[in-house]
């Protein structure tokens, strides 16, 4: 049967087809299937996501070699989500992406680009997928290396910097990251997470087991951008190619997110290093200030672009501070954040390369009165926007729901305090853009603008339908989060 | 038709409007026959379920499940049925009006304006439906969303400011410390859902009470209680009928309808009566309605000066419902009925007064009442009726909440009541007597009476003010429920 294989076919169909695309040289062929790669890798993702529901946690040898001495996938709630989240937003951007990456790529970089995106992809979809931390590590290399190059294509030059800086600062976190699995292999002499749990429990209050973590916590930190760590993303997000934002915002610090998930409860799990370090404080700390130095930069900024850039950084707060907590509705809370938040996301930089398309830069001088002309794409951001906010209706409601019952659980009032009054600071960076696309009159060179091509209007609002959708029926993306939430409790407890 | 669908059926029907609305809006009188007959529909929608509320019965319907546990429901009970036959009510009458305002003042975007005001009812209906303080909160921040581009309708700078002020301070109250108030509900309670008598009943301490009423009732940023009244006079900028129907009705009385609702059904009025960490509403209720009604009489411009007792008239509402006295709540109830006729037929006078003769000032309204007698006769009558002047309809509320103050000892509420009279006596007054019995001030220009749609709209509303005065009866029969009395026993 093929569905045996689905987990290793969820990795290598999309790997493959990136060496297939740069033999093909042809900008056409090269999105076509690359948009089919990413269609066949949701479907695939679906399916894992019901076998894991219907059967529980899959285990999956490469090559056959049985765990811990082979490299094994193992897929449960948690990743099951996270791989449908993934192709999910995969295959919706690669649809939106021909008409974007026409208007902004030379042709001849056509084929290069599709080619990373399927690289970048399978670098994702194999850092969840995997259950091996050295080959982590390679999927980790494998999807930066490809975000790299697709940040790099963006045709203002900034975007070369912009993508040296992450080179530099996603180095460092691979390097961080490889050196904490390394004294992890040394104190236990296994690779497999799983394993590495297990033999992990008595030997967690060891000096190296602490530097392995302090380490590992560093340089995932840097790769999900958590504040302080978050000054590669403002610019990358702000000078990539238009798909490449909206893919990379919905997905990359996601993967990142659920990494460090894994290692905390997976594997330090049986550990308590909640309670051996002062984890949960630190991370509670570093997301309050995410949540509200990076919401009031993000007020600031003059490109739409880095304001929603500098936005993503406080919304990883939100999601980290669930984590934080420690408890089953705070990972409920940050999971669901974390899908609500890859939608929400994805959605607004997509309707953004709605307006690059037509304008070429979206800096707030540039659209004064653009409601006028591209409605449509207009009255998608502000949609978006409200889910930022958090008002009821869409998904960042929900989010917001659970994490102030998480902190109101924790007993921490003042925290609950702090989650509303940040989301108030989303009001001010969402209604300037209102005012100023709705309350100016549009100058002589946006007056002859028309509204942006279907193919990725559709693409764009079908992510905000899905932000609606799930902001009024919860109910499967809830008890998703809060399945996984369980599954990854089940290590601690 | 099962009351069920009904009330589905209510909330969707402006929504239906507002789409045809929007086909039609090529063609203006279609346009407003589309507004005109959706009003209508709603209303007889809303008022046929009237007689089994009135039977004592309870219609409710779950619309789907927005979390685990938590629902959008609704269900109909005597106090939202009134707000409920308010709101959709004075739909009816307010579309005529402004169908005659917005043609005569020659506004602009009227189709967005007419499809705003849909969603509005529609939200508002939600909001007098709800059969939970979620479903109450959901449709509470819609209502504020879909009135910001009716606030802001003249697009201009300062339109602009003004809906900063507006949304940031309704939005801000509700997600600042209604939706904490709500979460924290849940987590003690695990429930949501508005019950008689409350929810909070062994689950929550003295202080936690005190606390939650306090986010509760400055979370409604909607009820204008100060500090958090600003929004209200800077949401005037707004074309006269959007300050009729949504600052005299549906939002500020889905404002003070939402506190009283909170205070029966989730705190429970007999439950928390007597604690010592909810007595100091009644001192910000009472200093709201003294400060407001001295801001009024100290402000010369007419739309001001009737937000500005728009603000003190809302807190009569709160303060009624801070006594905690059986009579008080029925008070409370009333007076939202008896204010919306009131004071929606104040605004529309204004907006008469602007379309026909372009005044704004109170300093310019002498003699005017020779000229458009139909108007200030109207004014009169609602003047009449805030003051608390037989036979006007805000008597009767006056009556009931002088009652319950003085039924549960708040001797410093029935001061605030007897000074507030006479304030609202200094600012109304001295209008009426300028209009009637000055001589015209030298230089005006010649006019008459508003188009017919506008005196039309405001002589309904006059005679519903006195209408109301004498046939109580059903009202009183609707909210005498809420505490448990039988009316006319």
């Amino acid at each position: 049967m093929i569905s045996q294989h689905f987990p290793i076919l969820q990795v290598v169909l999309p790997l493959i087809a990136a060496p297939v695309i740069i033999l093909l040289r042809n900008g056409r062929a090269a999105w076509l299937l690359a948009t089919t790669v990413s269609w066949v890798s949701l479907i695939i993702a679906l399916a894992l996501l019901e076998q894991v529901s219907a059967g529980g946690v899959i285990s999956y040898a490469i090559g056959s070699w049985p765990p811990p001495w082979g490299i094994e996938y193992r897929i449960d709630q948690v990743n099951a989500f996270l791989l449908v989240l993934v192709s999910l937003i995969a295959a919706v951007v690669s649809v939106y992406s021909r008409a974007s990456v026409d208007a902004e790529l030379p042709r001849e970089q056509h084929y290069l680009f599709y080619a990373m995106f399927a690289l970048c992809l399978a670098g994702l979809l194999g850092i969840a997928a995997t259950g091996d931390a050295f080959n982590l590590f390679v999927f980790l290399e494998i999807s930066s290396l490809s975000s790299y190059v697709l940040i790099a294509l963006g045709r203002d030059r900034r975007a070369l910097m912009a993508a040296y800086q992450y080179l530099v600062m996603g180095t460092i976190g691979a390097t961080f990251y490889i050196i904490g699995v390394g004294l992890l292999y040394l104190m236990t002499g296994t690779l497999n997470m799983a394993d590495m749990a297990h033999r992990l429990s008595g030997v967690a209050e060891v000096k190296p087991v602490l530097a392995a973590l302090a380490f590992i916590t560093v340089g995932i930190c840097l790769k999900l951008a958590l504040f302080p760590l978050h000054l590669w993303l403002p610019n990358a997000y702000a000078y990539a190619p238009s798909a490449v934002t909206a893919f990379l915002a919905a997905t990359a610090t996601k993967v990142s997110v659920y990494v460090l998930l894994r290692f905390y409860f997976s594997v330090f799990g049986a550990s308590a290093i909640f309670l051996a370090l002062p984890m949960g404080q630190i991370l509670l700390v570093l997301s309050l200030a995410a949540m509200f130095i990076a919401s009031t930069v993000a007020i600031f900024q003059s490109d739409i672009k880095r304001m929603f850039a500098y936005s993503s950084v406080a919304q990883i707060g939100y999601i980290t501070l669930g984590i934080s907590f420690d408890s089953a509705t705070g990972l409920t809370a940050g999971i669901v954040h974390l899908f609500n938040h890859a939608l929400t996301k994805g959605a607004l930089f997509m309707l953004l390369g709605c307006f690059a398309l037509r304008l070429g830069r979206v800096s707030f001088s540039d659209i004064g009165g653009i409601a006028r002309v591209m409605p449509v794409t207009a009255f998608g951001i502000v949609l978006g926007g409200l889910s930022l906010i958090g008002v009821p209706g869409t998904v960042g409601f929900v989010s917001k729901w659970y994490l102030v019952l998480a902190a109101l659980e924790s007993g921490q009032w003042w925290i609950a305090l702090a989650i509303v009054l940040s989301s108030l600071l989303a009001v001010v960076y969402v209604w300037r853009f209102v005012e100023v696309a709705y309350f100016h009159q549009p100058d002589a060179k946006l007056a002859k603008l028309k509204e942006a091509r279907l193919e990725m209007l559709v693409p764009a609002w079908l992510m905000i339908a899905a932000c609606i959708y799930f902001g009024l029926d919860a109910e499967l993306t809830v008890s998703g989060a809060a399945q996984a939430a369980a599954t990854l409790l089940q290590g601690v407890r | 038709m099962t009351p069920a669908t009904n009330i589905l059926l209510a909330l969707a029907t402006p929504l239906i409007g507002a789409v045809l609305i929007v086909a039609a809006h090529r063609v203006p009188n279609v346009r407003e026959s589309v507004t005109m007959v959706t009003a209508s529909v709603l209303f007889l929608l809303v008022a046929s379920l009237t007689p089994l509320v009135l039977a004592g019965e309870r219609p409710e319907v779950t619309l789907l499940e927005m979390m685990p546990g938590l629902s959008l429901k609704f269900k109909v009970e005597p106090l939202g049925m009134l707000f409920g036959l308010i709101a959709s009510g004075l739909w009816i009458v307010n579309s005529l009006y402004s169908i005659g305002y917005m043609r005569a003042n020659d506004e602009q975007h009227q189709t967005r304006f007419y499809v705003c005001f849909a969603g509005a009812l529609a939200s508002a209906i939600g909001i007098a439906f709800a059969g939970n303080l979620l479903t109450l909160f959901v449709f509470y921040e819609a209502l504020t969303l879909i009135t910001y581009p009716l606030v802001t309708h003249a697009g201009t700078e300062d339109a602009k400011r003004a809906g900063r002020v507006y949304l940031g301070l309704l939005v801000g109250t509700s997600i600042g410390f209604l939706l904490v108030a709500m979460v924290w509900i849940w987590h003690l309670t695990g429930t949501v859902d508005f019950q008689p008598g409350g929810i909070l009943l062994g689950k929550a301490g003295n202080a936690t009470v005190g606390v939650l009423l306090a986010l509760c009732v400055f979370g409604i940023g909607k009820a204008a209680l100060m500090p958090f009244h600003r929004w209200l006079p800077a949401a005037m900028v707004a074309p006269t009928p959007v300050s009729a129907l949504l600052h005299a009705v549906a939002v500020v009385k889905a404002g003070v309808f939402s506190v009283l609702k909170v205070i029966i059904y989730i705190f429970g009025v007999g439950e928390i009566a007597g604690l010592k960490s909810v007595d100091w509403l009644p001192f910000f209720a009472g200093f709201t309605i003294i400060v407001a009604s001295v801001i009024a009489l100290r402000s010369d411009n007419l739309k001001r000066r009737l937000a500005y007792s728009t603000v003190s008239q809302l807190s009569y509402v709160v303060l009624a419902a801070a006594l905690l006295t059986p009579l008080s709540i029925v008070g409370a109830a009333l007076h939202i009925a008896t204010h919306a006729v009131g004071k929606i037929t104040l605004f529309f006078a204004a907006g008469a007064i602007y379309t026909a003769a372009h005044k704004t000032e109170v300093s310019q309204l002498n003699g005017i009442g020779r000229r458009m007698p139909w108007t200030m006769g109207a004014f009169t009558v609602g003047a009449l009726s805030l003051i608390g002047i037989p036979p006007a309809a805000g008597f009767v509320s006056k009556w009931f909440i002088i009652s319950g103050a003085i039924d549960g000892g708040h001797y410093l509420a029935l001061g605030v009541l007897i000074a507030s009279t006479l304030l609202n006596a200094a600012y109304f007054l001295p209008i009426v007597h300028a209009a009637f019995f000055r001589a015209p001030d030298a230089g005006g220009h010649e006019h008459g009476e508003a188009p017919w749609p506008m005196v039309v709209a405001l002589s309904i509303t006059a005679a519903m003010t006195i209408a109301l005065f004498f046939f109580a009866d059903l009202p009183l029969r609707l909210v005498s429920q809420l505490v448990g009395m039988r009316y006319g026993q």
